[in-house]
Parts: C-alpha cells; sequence; structure tokens
C-alpha cells in the first residue's frame, strides 16, 4: 500500500529540505496552504501535472472553438459574391485573430496538455521536475489567451495578420489597441512556453525512471524534447520583436518605420527566426503522437526508432536555418534567397525520413483500424499533402508567384490542420481511456473523423486551385465579374470551401457528441489497457493515481510495457512474441511492491497569483500607469511568497491536524 | 523547487533528490535560461547594430559616448564579478557571515554601475538624446535598458538573499541557490562585456 | 520507500576539488581587469593599429567572455550537461543574428 504521507519532522526519508535549511513554520500568516484534494481549490491551486495536463486541454479546446468560429464567419464571408457578413475591417481582425487563437492558444496548448500529462508517466516520474512553475505556466496561459480576447470588447481585436508585418502594426495603420493587446498577450504566452520548456526539458533529463537511457525514451516525449528545446530558444526572439513593437506603439519609438530610415526586414526576420522554428513547435508533438500510436496498432516495434529520433532532431535543428523562405518575395538578394532555399529543400529529408518510418512500420504489420489509427494514417496522407506543397514553395521562383494568394493557405492548413491537429485527435481518443477511465465510442469516432477529413480536403483543398489563380489571401471580398470563367471559377470554388468548413465544424462537434456519450450514465469502464499499448505510461491505472506509480518502473527496454507483457520466443532473428501477464497483472505487480513513502508537494497559492500580475501589469501598459505599479507589486509579493514557501506543506495547514487524511489506499 | 523526489538510488544529486543524471534539477534550469537570454540579448545587440549609424548629424555614439567614464562602470562590474565569486566561495564553506558580506559588497558594486547608468543616460538626455530621437537612440537605450533591469533585479534578488541567510529562511540548499544567484550575475557581466566593447569601444 | 539515505553533502567537495581558490579568482578578476584596459587603450589607439583594430578587440572580448564563462561560472569545471545547454543558445544566437545582419549587409557597411 502506498501511502501519501503527510510531512514530518521525522529525517527518515528523503526530504526536500537539507540540514542546513530552516522550515518556515507557518506558510503565510492566517493563510494555509491549500492542500485540499477535491472540490474548487484542488484545481485552482493544483501543481499535479495531470490536473494542469487536462485544465490545458480544456482550454485549448475552448480557444479550438473561439478560433473555429472566427473561421467560419471567414468562409461564410467568401462564401458568395460580395460577401457582407464581415465588414473589411471586422474581416482583417478576424482572420488576424483566428490565426494567432488557433496557432498560440489551441495547438500549443493542446500539445502542452499532452506533454504535461504524458511525458512524467511516459519516463516513469511522479511528476514535473518543478511543478509549481507548472502551474504558474498553465495559468499565465490561461490569463494571456483571455487578455488576448478581451481586446475584442475593447475597441476590437488585433488586424494585422498573425505575422504583424510593419507598417501595418504601426499606430497609424492599425489605430485601435488590437496590436497592443496582441503584443502583450504574446508575451504573456510566451512567459508560460519558455517556463513550460525549461520545466519539462529538465524533467525528461533528471527525472527518468531507472534504467531509462535517452535511446529507450518513447518518441512522443522525444519528440517533446525537442519541441521544447525549440521554444527554450525561439520565445526570446519574438519577445524581443514585441518589446520593439511595444516601444514602438506605446512610446513612440520608430523601429519599423521606414519613414524614420528604419529597415523594414527587420520585424520580419525576428518575427521569422522565432515564426518557422515555431512551425515545428506546432507539428512535433503530432509526429510523437503519431509514432506511439502506429506502433500499437500495427502491433509492431516503431520502424528505425533511431532514425525517427534523430530526424526529429534534425528537423529541429535544421528549423533554425530556413527562416528566410518566409521572405523570398520581399527582396533579400539572390545569395540569401539561394541558400534558404537549399536549406529549405533539406529540410524535407528528415521530414521524408519519418513519413517512410510510418510507413513500414505499418507494412506487414496486423493493422487495426480504431478510431486514434485512423487519424494517425490521416496525418501521414495529409501532412504528406501539405508538406508537398511546401517543397514547391522551397523553389524561390515558384515561391514568388505563390507568395500571399490562397495557395499558401492552403498549405499551411494541410500542414497544421493535416500534421498537428488531426494528430492531436489522434492523441484524444488514444489516451482517452487513461486520462478520464472512459472509451470515447468508436462508432461516433469514425463518423467525427471522416466528417473531420471531408470536411479539411473540402476545405482546404480548393484553396490550392484558387490560390494559383491568383485569388490573394485576406482579400475580404471578391467580385462575379473578376472570377474566371469554367473549372477555374474562383466562385465555385470558394463556395466549395465555405460548404467543406462547415463540414468540418460538424465533425468537431460531432467530437464534442462523442465526449457527452461516452460518459452518460451507465457507460462501461475502460479496461486497463484497451490498445494493447506499448509504453510506460500504461503500467498504472486509469485515470493514474496522485502519485502516478505505486513503485518507480524499472525500465529495460524500449517499449517497456509491451515487453513486460510478452516474450519473444523466436530465434535466429525471427521474433514470435508470446503474451507472458495481462496487462492487470503488470499493474498488480507493481502495486505489491509499492513504493513505502512518497512525498508529493503541496499545492500552492503562488503560481495562479504570480500568473495573474501579468495581465493586470499589460493591462497597465495600454491603459493606466497606476494598473502597471498594481500588478508589479502583486508580482513582486507572489515571487517572494513563492521564493519562501517550503515544498510541502507544515502540519498544521492540514484538517485535522493529525490524521489520516492524505492516506490513499492502492488499488487492489 | 525540484519537489519530485522520491526514489533512493545511486543517481541522487546534492540535494537529496532523485536524479538521473546526478545533476542538480534548479542548475539545469538556469543554465538553459541563460541561454535562452543569449537570444534576447543576441537580438537587442543585432537590432542595435543595425541601427546605430542612423542617426542626425552630431547626435552619434562618437559624438555623445564618454569612454572613461564607461570605462570605469564596465570596471565595477567586472569586479561584483569576483566578489560574488567569493560569496559563492564562502557559501561553499558554510561561512554564512562571508557569503552575507560578500553578497552585499556585489549589490553595491551593481548599485554603483546602475547609478552610473542612469547617470550616463541624464547626461546624453541633456545633450538631446531622448529615447526616440533617433533609431541610434532607440535601440541603445532599449539595449543598454534591458541589461540595466537585469542587473537591477540581480540586485534585489542579492539583498532578498543576504536577508533570507540571515533569517535562516532560504528553501532549499543553501549554496546552491547562491551558486545560482551567482551564476545570473556572471552572466549578466558577461553580457555587459560584450556591451562594452561592441557598442562603446568599436566605432560606428 | 523505505530506504534511508544519507543526505549527499558533497557540493563542497565538488568545489574544492575542480574550483580555483580564492586567490586564483582573484588573480583572474585582475587578468580581466588589465584586459579591459588594453581594450581602452585600443580605441584610443586606433589609428595606428589599423587593420589589427577590429579583430584584436574582439578576440579579447571573447578571452574576457569565455575566462568569466568557464571560471567564474565554472563551466570548465562543472558538467559537460550545462555546458551543452548554454552553448546551444550562445551558437543559435551568434548563427542566426550573424546571417541576418549579413542579409542586412551590415558586414558590407
Amino acid at each position: 500500500m502506498a501511502i501519501i504521507e503527510r510531512p514530518s519532522d521525522a529525517v527518515e526519508v528523503v526530504d526536500e529540505t537539507t540540514p542546513s535549511v530552516a522550515t518556515p513554520e507557518s506558510s503565510y500568516g492566517v493563510f494555509r496552504r491549500p492542500v485540499e484534494t477535491t472540490g474548487w481549490k484542488s484545481w485552482l491551486f493544483t501543481i499535479d501535472h495531470k490536473k494542469l495536463g487536462i485544465m490545458y486541454g480544456v482550454v485549448a479546446m475552448f480557444f479550438f472553438v473561439v478560433g473555429g468560429i472566427e473561421a467560419m464567419l471567414l468562409r461564410l464571408q467568401l462564401a458568395g459574391p460580395n460577401g457582407t457578413v464581415l465588414s473589411a475591417d471586422k474581416y482583417n481582425q478576424m482572420f488576424t485573430m483566428h490565426a494567432t487563437t488557433m496557432v498560440f492558444l489551441f495547438v500549443m496548448p493542446m500539445a502542452a496538455a499532452f506533454a504535461n500529462y504524458f511525458v512524467p508517466l511516459q519516463i516513469g516520474a511522479r511528476d514535473v521536475a518543478f511543478p509549481r512553475i507548472n502551474a504558474f505556466g498553465f495559468w499565465a496561459f490561461l490569463f494571456g489567451g483571455l487578455f488576448l480576447n478581451t481586446s475584442w470588447f475593447l475597441g476590437g481585436g488585433a488586424d494585422g495578420g498573425w505575422f504583424m508585418y510593419a507598417p501595418n502594426s504601426s499606430v497609424a495603420f492599425s489605430p485601435s489597441n488590437g496590436v497592443d493587446f496582441w503584443g502583450l498577450g504574446l508575451q504573456i504566452t510566451g512567459v508560460a512556453s519558455l517556463t513550460g520548456a525549461i520545466n519539462l526539458i529538465v524533467t525528461v533529463i533528471n527525472l527518468r525512471a531507472p534504467g531509462m537511457s535517452l535511446m529507450k525514451l518513447p518518441i512522443f516525449t522525444w519528440m517533446v524534447l525537442v519541441v521544447q528545446f525549440l521554444l527554450l530558444f525561439a520565445i526570446p526572439v519574438i519577445t524581443v520583436a514585441l518589446f520593439m513593437l511595444m516601444f514602438q506603439r506605446s512610446f513612440d519609438a520608430t523601429f519599423f518605420s521606414v519613414e524614420a530610415g528604419a529597415d523594414p526586414l527587420l520585424w520580419q526576420h525576428l518575427f521569422w527566426i522565432f515564426g518557422h522554428p515555431e512551425v515545428y513547435i506546432l507539428v512535433l508533438p503530432s509526429f510523437g503522437i503519431v509514432s506511439e500510436i502506429l506502433p500499437v496498432f500495427s502491433k509492431k516495434p516503431l520502424f528505425g526508432y533511431p532514425l525517427v529520433v534523430f530526424s526529429g532532431a534534425a528537423i529541429g535543428f535544421v528549423g533554425w536555418g530556413v527562416w528566410a523562405h518566409h521572405m523570398f518575395a520581399s527582396g533579400l538578394g539572390p545569395i540569401s534567397v539561394a541558400a534558404f532555399s537549399v536549406a529549405t529543400m533539406a529540410i524535407a529529408i528528415p521530414t521524408g525520413v519519418k513519413i517512410v518510418n510510418w510507413t513500414l512500420t505499418m507494412w506487414g504489420g496486423k493493422l487495426r483500424f480504431t478510431v486514434p489509427m485512423l487519424y494517425s494514417v490521416g496525418v501521414i496522407v495529409q501532412f504528406t499533402i501539405g508538406g508537398l506543397s511546401g517543397v514547391t514553395h522551397s523553389v524561390a521562383p515558384s515561391d514568388t508567384q505563390q507568395t500571399d494568394t490562397y495557395y499558401i493557405v492552403a498549405h499551411f492548413h494541410y500542414v497544421i490542420f493535416g500534421g498537428a491537429v488531426l494528430g492531436l485527435f489522434a492523441g484524444m481518443y488514444y489516451w482517452w481511456p487513461k486520462m478520464f477511465g472512459k472509451m470515447l465510442n468508436e462508432r461516433l469516432g469514425r463518423v467525427n473523423f471522416w466528417f473531420t477529413i471531408i470536411g479539411m480536403n473540402l476545405t482546404f483543398g480548393p484553396m490550392h486551385i484558387v490560390g494559383l489563380q491568383g485569388q490573394p489571401r485576406r482579400m475580404y471580398v471578391w467580385t462575379e465579374n473578376r472570377a474566371g470563367d469554367g473549372f477555374f471559377n474562383i466562385g465555385f470554388w470558394n463556395l466549395i470551401a465555405s460548404i467543406g468548413s462547415f463540414v468540418l465544424a460538424l465533425g468537431i462537434l460531432l467530437f464534442f457528441v462523442n465526449i457527452y456519450v461516452s460518459h452518460r450514465k451507465g457507460t462501461e469502464k475502460a479496461p486497463l489497457d484497451p490498445w494493447d499499448a506499448r509504453s510506460l505510461e500504461w503500467i498504472t491505472t486509469n485515470p493514474p493515481k496522485e502519485h502516478n506509480f505505486d513503485r518507480l518502473p524499472q525500465v529495460g527496454h524500449l517499449d517497456e510495457f509491451f515487453h513486460r507483457k510478452y516474450e519473444d520466443r523466436g530465434s535466429d532473428g525471427h521474433h514470435e512474441f508470446h503474451q507472458i501477464a495481462t496487462a492487470e497483472e503488470v499493474v498488480a505487480e507493481e502495486e505489491n511492491n509499492a513504493d513505502g513513502h512518497i512525498h508529493l508537494p503541496s499545492p500552492s497559492y503562488w503560481p495562479i497569483l504570480l500568473a495573474f500580475s501579468l495581465p493586470i501589469m499589460a493591462y497597465g501598459v495600454i491603459y493606466n500607469v497606476f494598473l502597471l505599479i498594481g500588478g508589479a507589486v502583486l508580482g513582486l509579493v507572489s515571487f517572494y511568497g513563492w521564493g519562501l514557501e517550503p515544498h510541502t506543506a507544515p502540519e498544521d495547514d492540514y484538517d485535522p491536524p493529525t490524521g489520516t487524511a492524505m492516506e490513499v489506499a492502492a488499488h487492489g | 523547487m525540484a519537489d519530485t523526489a522520491v526514489h533512493a538510488d545511486e543517481h541522487v544529486d546534492h540535494g537529496g533528490h532523485y536524479s538521473s543524471t546526478g545533476l542538480s534539477n534548479n542548475k539545469l534550469a538556469m543554465w538553459m535560461f541563460l541561454g535562452s537570454e543569449c537570444l534576447l540579448f543576441g537580438g537587442l545587440i543585432s537590432t542595435y547594430m543595425l541601427y546605430r549609424g542612423r542617426h542626425s548629424e552630431n547626435l552619434g555614439p562618437d559624438q555623445v559616448w564618454d569612454i572613461p567614464f564607461t570605462s570605469a562602470s564596465s570596471f565595477v562590474l567586472l569586479m561584483s564579478s569576483l566578489t560574488m565569486v567569493l560569496a559563492v566561495s564562502s557559501a561553499v564553506r558554510d561561512d554564512d557571515r562571508n557569503t552575507k558580506v560578500w553578497l552585499s559588497v556585489t549589490a553595491l558594486l551593481g548599485a554603483l554601475f546602475v547609478a552610473g547608468q542612469v547617470y550616463e543616460f541624464t547626461t546624453f538626455y541633456r545633450e538631446g538624446l531622448g529615447f526616440t530621437t533617433s533609431l541610434f537612440s532607440s535601440s541603445f537605450y532599449t539595449l543598454t535598458g534591458f541589461h540595466g533591469v537585469h542587473v537591477s533585479v540581480g540586485i534585489i534578488m542579492l539583498m532578498s538573499l543576504v536577508g533570507m541567510i540571515s533569517k535562516n529562511k532560504v528553501v532549499g540548499d543553501k549554496k546552491e541557490t547562491v551558486e545560482l544567484f551567482g551564476l545570473y550575475w556572471h552572466f549578466v557581466d558577461v553580457v555587459w562585456i560584450l556591451i562594452f566593447t561592441l557598442v562603446y569601444l568599436i566605432p560606428a | 520507500m523505505s530506504t534511508v539515505t544519507e543526505q549527499h553533502n558533497t557540493h563542497g567537495d565538488d568545489h574544492a576539488d575542480h574550483g580555483l581558490t580564492d586567490l586564483g579568482y582573484i588573480k583572474i578578476a585582475i587578468f580581466l581587469a588589465v584586459i579591459t584596459a588594453v581594450e581602452v587603450v585600443f580605441s584610443y589607439t586606433q589609428d595606428q593599429l589599423g587593420a589589427a583594430f577590429l579583430p584584436g578587440l574582439l578576440i579579447l572580448m571573447a578571452v574576457k567572455f569565455f575566462m568569466v564563462l568557464l571560471y567564474f561560472m565554472h563551466l570548465k569545471f562543472d558538467s559537460k550537461l550545462f555546458s551543452l545547454m548554454f552553448y546551444i543558445g550562445l551558437v543559435l544566437a551568434v548563427g542566426c543574428y550573424a546571417v541576418f545582419l549579413a542579409t542586412l549587409h551590415f558586414f558590407q557597411s
């Protein structure tokens, strides 16, 4: 039986404190530590990576719906000629906020949700390295996202496009506070990403279960690790750019004003030095998820695991040297264009390696087309289409033709929706039983999948055609007499795209219906190992206990869980796997050998308070200096509170102060 | 801050936590943060480099710099790195008294540097070089301002640390805490080493 | 977990083993101060130095930079992993920003 132990003065266990350290007697005067394990406080002040992961997911889904509604309004406007759904101004705001929301408030945090929830489980740890920083990251993301969206009610959203090129971002061309909200909001979510990145890297480096070498790391964790390194080094670049934007708009500096002698490309460079790694930040977690799912449903190990790892790392590294391919049309000069063109073609190689590895993983496998598998195959197909149109952009002369047309829009939606979002949905179907103890309905899931896949192809496929016909992106209205004739009539294809967007929306709606249906009263509890899975996160209950593992698992193999269930009785390089244990037996074995004393850090008020000070300061920058000072004071107080807080709550914070309130009985 | 810790194993870091590499979580995190800061200051320095020549006739770097003064304040910051390293080495010897003394001296030297920067900014401003005067001035004030804020934050942290050591309220490993503060401080100094040469000594 | 682990207070020993003595740090600080002085002298004798001026100054700067990094920040004595974390950032910063300035024709001027 594992006991989550109430902290005591006894020093017989490894405790957080070292002898040279005094533990402050009381946390903070009249307030006791929020040690509740149920109720709203247990969520608000939690530092449990699983609860935070779920909250990341819920909030990301909320923003997905917001961004989706924005997208539908855009498509409604373009469905017919002379659209009147949105004014030109509102249209500008809508596409800017759609992109910003989807990139920064849906895909990134949804990947963060999975990373938070599953990285510690996959490496056999009981939490992340810095649980309070983890909580801070979530709240900063939430408050940053809400802050960004309050611009709708305070004079209108940002309207310069998601890469906010100068001079469109200057006060003259964007007089509302939208761009200020955008810049400051991204700063706040940037802080969240940066702290999250440091946290997860340290976690993966330092908290791996005994025996888990780097080359036994589950592939999803590997991809998350690469992504966190990208975030770690890309966020500061956009931070610089955003600060300069703020100084330009709020304090009249002229960093991006050509009329004052500034270089118009400064912003573009800084943005894309961040922005291109950002593309891989969006898509690599999804690659990791797909690489987890394909082996499970092919009943084969991932083909060429080291290659997948190294190609992921290579993508991460080369991703730093291709940013200027976003700027081919800006007059960089032939040498720069040629160099970046070649680098861009080169990055297609490691990406192609992944596609090949996935295909060969399925080759000859016993395929089971469950919903997660369908989504994973969807990623391979759709991402390949997006990748191929991407290669056409790497050829600079062709790119010059395509720049700022719908062809680009088609490309990055195939990559981001087809690559990243489909992969995230695959992850949701795959890991849902692990996170919530219930299976999502498979039949409904299939319908959900097909609506989504047909919807996305109907929406984004025609954009290739209208793009090559010359329809510019961000064009808010089109007219009949310039729509062209016959097959290439852009009016027809715009209508198809708009219809497709509704099919897609219906598909997404079915996902929510599925959640409802699957969690109705009377639905069965998910089996312990519904998919016959392979990796470490399945060697625990569904959902996992607060301390994840009763015993820290000893790792001997990549695919440790699989090797505990199956034994290889083949010889001479011929594999013949026989089941030697059920999942229940494997988990029971762990429970019977549970670690005696498990110390988990206590919840804390400070992460949410510190995060809350950020939007206050940001409002202060826009509206009132006193607000700025007030926010800074709150931040400072939280900082000191945090710094002086012991990791575990003192005895008298518990109610009743002695007893068994925190004892958690192990299952079985 | 490394809160997750349970397993007794040969890999145990200095705070007594389980750790796959035997390294401290906090120190790893600090080095990553500093690696990340390289790209922050890199961006600011590059922007300055790009814009250093864009100013009116008589208000460029070569006209306003006061090299002897800046050299003196650079020297002060350099010496604060020495006192910081002495604080760390006192902390390693469990010598609280000297740790506090050297930390305080470091904070004092840092404050002297910031005071010098304030004086320098005021002088430039009196000469007509405001924040928005030219691209040169904007990028210069932004770069050195960011650095100044880093130093100021460092000073506040150092003084807080002195207070926490006095009241015995340091959470976690005291030696390591001093060492982490030291890493931050040295990094800020290292950035100034770059700024001093690239911005001040190389003529535009 | 019921095993009792002894506190690993090897921290101090680490530094005694690998770090410098206080005197060593003082020597390095003096060395750094001297280089700074040489740098300042450089800036006043630019005309005499001619082509050696810019590379000379940059080399002196790099020497100072790495002296602080390797000795004051202990990178020389510490785990290679710390160095890796920092140098990835440093290399990316120098690489990306140098290319960025090059595309804007900074180095031609």
